[in-house]
C-alpha cells in the first residue's frame, strides 16, 4: 500500500507541482480550483488533525512527563518532565513483559493457521474443484460480518462448561477439556480470531488469485503439472505481494489483542487485566490513572506497528518489481 | 476456468472428493456456532443449559425477545438505537467526508499532496488504542467526554477510505466527463456535486458499508468514553451484562437472544450488499 506513496513524494520534495499538472488541467484558473480543493477536502483534513495527529502528538508528550503526589491527598498533584523513565518503567515491569509475551505466541499460533488455512481454501477454490463454490465462499464469509464482541459471547458460551453443547458431547464421550485453563487459553483465543478471519482472509486471496492470467497456469498444465504443482509453483508465488500486505495487516491487529481477552477475562482467572499490552495500557490509563505509563507503552506498541509495516512494504515493494502488476495482466 | 475444473476432475477422481470435504468442513466450522446461537435464542433457559433444542415445550423464542426488552427498563432497546445512530449516522457522514477527500486527491494537484497522502496512509495502521486515552483527555478538556459526541467524531475518520476512494475515483470517473462539465460553465464543487459523486456511488455504498460494520464493532473507544448507560452502542451494553452473566446465570438468556439481534444488521447488510463488499475487498487487497 504504502508503496503508492512513493511517486507522490518527488512531488513535493522539488519544485511547487505546477510542471506535473496535465495540460487539461492547467489552462483552467486556479482560484476556484483552489476553493474546491478546500471544501472538499477540508472536513477530513480537519478530522486527520482534531483525531489523529494532535492525539498522537498529544500520547508522545505525555509519556515524558508523569503525575506526583506531593504529600497525601488528590489536591497536590502536578506534572514533571521525567524523560525516557515511563519507557523504562514499562519495559522493566515484569506484567508488561509477560503481556508481549502472551501476544507474541498467540501471533505465531494465529499468524501461520490463519495465513496457510485461508491460502489452501483460496487455492480449492481456484482449482475449480469446488462444488457451489460461490455459496461456499459467502458461508465463510459470515463470520466477518459478526462483532468481534459478539463472536467472543458466542465462543466464551462454547468453552463454558454447563451452556456449551460441545463440551456437553465430549463429557458423553468422557474427554474432560478446559478450554479456558492454562494450556487451552491460547488456543481457545486463536480459534475465536480465526473462526472471524480464515474467511475473509480466502476471500481476498482468492481475488488475487483470480487475477492471475489464465495462459500462465494453462502453459505448466501442458507442461503436466499436476494442481498441486500448479498451485505451489506458479500460484502462490504470484500472489506473494497480497500475501505480504495481508500478512502485515494479520500482525498489526494481531498486536492489538484486547476485546477478546477483555470478555474472557470475567470468565477465566487466568486472564488478569494486564494480560495484554493493550490491556496494559487500559489498565494503566483508566484503573491506575498512570497516564504517562500508559501514553509510554502506547507509543512503544505505535513504533513497533510503524517499524513492521515499513519492513513488509520494503520486502514487497522488492518482490513487486519481479512480479507482473496482476491487473495489467488480467484480460 | 471451466477448462481447469473438467482437466482437474478428469486428472484426480478423489481430489474432488478431498477439495469439497475440505471446504465443507470450514463452511460448517464457520456456520455451526451461528447456527448454535439461533437455537438457543428460541429455547427458554432450562433447555439452554441443557443444550436441548428440538424440544417444542421448550420453544420460547417469544418470551426471551419480552424479556429482553423489558429487561434494566428497557436498556436494550436503546442500545440498539445508539448503535444505529452512531454506525448508520457516523458511516453516512463519514464515507461522504472519505469520498471528498479521495476524489481530491485523484482529480487535483495541489502543494503537499504527496506528504498529505503519505499520512493518511500511516494512519491506517495506527492501532486505535494508542489514540484513545489522548483523544479521551481532549474530549474531557472540551467538556465532550461521556456525550454523543465524543463516540461519534473521532469514528467519522477513516483514512482506509479515503484509499479505496481514490483508486474508486481513478476507475469510475472519467476525467473527460470532468471536463465536459466545466465546458458547460459547472464549477468545481458542482461537478463533483451531480457528477461526480453519482458516478463514485457504488464506491461511496462500499465505503459506508466497510465503515458501517467498524463502528457497529467498536468498542475499544466507548469503553474509554462514556460512563452513562443510556448512551452505550449494542457492544458496550453486551460487554456489561457479560460480566454480569458468571454471577447470575439469568443474563446467559438474554445474552443469547442479545447477541443474535445485534448481529442481524450486519450480516444482513452483507448478504444482501454482496457485491460492494467484494468490489472493496479487491480493490483495498489486490495491490
Amino acid at each position: 500500500m504504502s508503496t503508492s506513496t512513493v511517486p507522490g513524494k518527488p512531488r513535493t520534495a522539488g519544485a511547487p507541482s505546477a510542471p506535473s499538472v496535465p495540460s487539461t488541467r492547467v489552462t483552467r484558473s486556479r482560484r476556484p480550483q483552489r476553493q474546491a480543493v478546500g471544501a472538499l477536502l477540508g472536513p477530513f483534513t480537519l478530522l486527520l488533525f482534531a483525531v489523529f495527529l494532535v492525539p498522537v502528538l498529544y500520547a508522545v508528550k505525555l509519556s515524558f512527563f508523569s503525575e506526583s503526589h506531593t504529600g497525601l491527598g488528590f489536591g497536590n498533584a502536578h506534572t514533571a518532565f521525567v524523560g525516557l523513565r515511563n519507557y523504562t518503567s514499562v519495559l522493566s515491569d515484569p506484567s508488561f513483559v509477560r503481556g508481549v509475551g502472551v501476544t507474541l505466541l498467540y501471533a505465531l499460533v494465529f499468524i501461520p493457521l490463519v495465513l496457510a488455512g485461508a491460502l489452501a481454501l483460496a487455492l480449492l477454490f481456484d482449482s475449480g474443484l469446488v462444488h457451489a463454490r460461490r455459496l461456499s465462499q459467502t458461508a465463510l464469509f459470515v463470520p466477518h460480518a459478526v462483532p468481534g464482541i459478539i463472536a467472543t459471547v458466542i465462543w466464551l458460551y462454547l468453552y463454558t462448561p454447563g451452556i456449551s453443547p460441545v463440551l456437553g458431547l465430549l463429557n458423553n464421550a468422557d474427554i474432560s477439556v478446559n478450554f479456558l485453563g492454562l494450556r487451552m487459553l491460547i488456543p481457545s483465543l486463536v480459534n475465536i480470531a480465526l473462526w472471524s478471519g480464515l474467511g475473509y482472509t480466502a476471500v481476498i486471496f482468492f481475488a488475487a488469485l483470480r487475477a492471475i492470467p489464465r495462459e500462465l497456469i494453462e502453459a505448466a498444465q501442458v507442461d503436466g503439472a499436476g494442481p498441486v504443482r500448479t498451485a505451489l509453483t506458479i500460484k502462490v508465488p504470484m500472489i506473494r505481494g497480497t500475501l505480504s500486505t495481508v500478512a502485515i495487516f494479520t500482525t498489526i491487529a494481531a498486536l492489538q489483542l484486547f476485546t477478546e481477552p477483555m470478555l474472557l477475562s470475567r470468565a477465566s482467572p487466568l486472564v488478569g487485566p494486564r494480560y495484554t499490552p493493550n490491556m496494559y495500557i487500559f489498565d494503566a490509563a483508566f484503573t491506575r490513572n498512570n497516564y504517562g505509563l500508559a501514553s509510554a507503552a502506547s507509543v512503544l506498541l505505535l513504533l513497533v506497528c510503524c517499524v513492521l509495516s515499513y519492513v513488509v512494504t520494503r520486502g514487497t515493494a522488492g518482490t513487486a518489481r519481479r512480479v507482473p502488476d496482476p491487473r495489467k495482466a488480467r484480460s | 476456468m471451466s477448462a481447469t475444473a473438467t482437466s482437474g476432475s478428469a486428472t484426480r477422481p478423489y481430489g474432488r472428493i478431498v477439495a469439497n470435504v475440505l471446504v465443507g468442513i470450514s463452511v460448517l466450522y464457520a456456520l455451526l456456532p451461528l447456527l448454535w446461537l439461533l437455537l438457543a435464542s428460541t429455547v427458554d433457559a432450562r433447555a439452554l443449559f441443557a443444550s436441548d433444542f428440538f424440544d417444542l415445550s421448550h420453544f420460547a423464542l417469544v418470551d426471551n425477545f419480552r424479556d429482553l426488552l423489558a429487561h434494566d427498563g428497557g436498556a436494550y432497546l436503546t442500545w440498539y438505537g445508539n448503535s444505529l445512530l452512531y454506525a448508520v449516522g457516523g458511516a453516512a457522514v463519514g464515507a461522504l467526508v472519505s469520498t471528498a477527500a479521495g476524489y481530491v486527491f485523484d482529480k487535483f494537484e495541489f502543494t503537499g499532496k504527496g506528504a498529505l497522502f503519505a499520512l493518511i496512509l500511516i494512519s491506517v495502521m495506527v492501532p486505535a488504542t494508542v489514540l484513545a486515552l489522548p483523544l479521551y483527555l481532549l474530549a474531557s478538556d472540551l467538556g465532550l467526554a461521556n456525550t454523543v459526541w465524543s463516540v461519534l467524531i473521532p469514528v467519522l475518520f477513516n483514512p482506509f477510505g479515503v484509499y479505496l476512494a481514490r483508486m474508486f475515483s481513478a476507475s469510475y470517473v472519467p476525467d473527460e466527463v470532468l471536463e465536459a462539465a466545466r465546458v458547460d460553465g459547472a464549477n468545481e464543487l458542482r461537478s463533483f456535486l451531480f457528477v461526480g459523486l453519482r458516478m463514485l456511488a457504488p464506491g461511496y455504498v462500499t465505503i459506508f458499508l466497510f465503515q458501517l460494520t467498524a463502528i457497529w464493532n467498536n468498542f475499544f473507544l466507548p469503553l474509554v468514553m462514556l460512563n452513562d448507560a443510556s448512551l452505550y452502542p449494542l457492544s458496550l451494553g453486551l460487554y456489561s451484562w457479560n460480566s454480569t452473566a458468571p454471577i447470575n446465570p439469568d443474563y446467559y438468556p438474554l445474552m443469547v437472544i442479545g447477541s443474535l439481534l445485534a448481529l442481524l444488521p450486519l450480516v444482513v447488510a452483507f448478504l444482501l450488499l454482496q457485491r460492494y463488499w467484494r468490489s472493496g475487498l479487491t480493490a483495498g487487497s489486490v495491490k
